[in-house]
């Protein structure tokens, strides 16, 4: 299906939560409100013409000079070949989005490796802890305004450049 | 006569330090503890190409019986804590390979908010080899200069000038 006729099917289901336009490239892209993400979602992967079974990555964006994130969805039905990205933003001191863990369940981790790198904490995720940094760990790495801490339990982090003999 | 020629041919004579830093050089085994591309080449070490084994080490998969440590790649800050415990469960006398450029000094990656740039701020380490990751020959000439290490080692002769920990 063309990336027109999906907008227009969330279009006429969602109305004003789905803005108008479609971004072009290989992954055709459309401009979702946060607030009606999983039925949004729910209705990609059910509706037997859209068919969205597959989730293929699911990646975050620090916007700091908008003060937003902006949370990135690609989708892909392997039963219709097509494909679509959703595009969701949230405001960037509390950023906050409805999990699409219980959809596709890969969300699960990317969501959690999402929260961990940006801070965006996904609303009904069964289990949001950190991923990858350690469970201690204080900050979110990936914000464009994060320091580095000095240490890290008793680790120094910094070490002269090794340009300087 | 000295009392040198009074014993049969098929009698070697030594020093104990020396016969017990031979038998303990000629079976450091070391731990299976691969973090990155580096573990591959230290597979490709005790594989039969190169042959570790030759010189009486194995790996073990505890480090409970282990002698040596090799830690082979990118340590991020939360394996950092995991390795020094891992190196803290080994019975002395014990020591530790650091192998290539980023266990040496974080290398490619020193940069980075998650690397602890260098095993040596967590773990002592013996002997350092360089590369990016180093080849076979490289591992095994670094296991042979561990073995001299351990064979100039005085276990018997009391050393006034060393604290008691």
């Amino acid at each position: 299906m063309e990336a027109e006729r999906i907008h227009g099917l969330l279009r006429e289901k969602f109305g004003n939560a789905i803005e108008q336009g479609v971004g072009a490239g290989d992954w055709p892209v459309v401009t979702v409100d946060g607030a009606s993400l999983a039925g949004i979602g729910r209705l990609l992967r059910d509706d037997p013409s859209l068919d969205f079974d597959c989730l293929s990555n699911l990646s975050g964006v620090d916007r700091k000079n908008d003060d937003l994130i902006e949370v990135w969805y690609h989708l892909f039905s392997y039963g219709k070949r097509h494909q679509v990205a959703l595009r969701a933003t949230t405001p960037r001191p509390d950023p906050v989005l409805p999990t699409v863990s219980h959809l596709w369940p890969i969300a699960d981790w990317l969501e959690r490796e999402c929260w961990d790198l940006l801070g965006v904490r996904f609303v009904e995720h069964p289990d949001l802890r950190r991923l990858l940094m350690p469970e201690d760990w204080v900050g979110h790495p990936l914000r464009k305004d994060f320091v580095e801490p000095d240490e890290y339990h008793g680790i120094s982090t910094r070490r002269e450049s090794l340009l300087k003999l | 006569m000295s009392l040198i020629n009074t014993v049969p041919e098929t009698v070697l004579t030594t020093k104990v330090d020396d016969l017990l830093n031979w038998t303990r050089k000629s079976s450091v085994w070391y731990m299976l503890f691969g973090l990155a591309c580096c573990a591959i080449e230290m597979m490709q070490t005790g594989g039969p190409r190169s042959d570790l084994d030759r010189f009486g080490a194995v790996p073990r998969a505890t480090p409970r019986v282990s002698d040596l440590i090799i830690v082979s790649g990118t340590l991020t800050l939360k394996m950092a804590l995991r390795t020094k415990l891992l190196f803290e469960q080994m019975p002395e006398p014990r020591y530790a390979i650091s192998m290539g450029s980023c266990a040496n000094c974080g290398g490619l990656f020193q940069l980075a908010y998650s690397v602890c740039d260098g095993v040596d701020k967590v773990i002592p380490i013996d002997v350092y080899v360089p590369g990016c990751p180093p080849r076979p020959e490289a591992l095994t000439e670094g296991l042979l200069k561990l073995q001299d290490k351990i064979q100039q080692e005085r276990w018997l002769v009391r050393k006034p000038d060393v604290a008691v920990a």
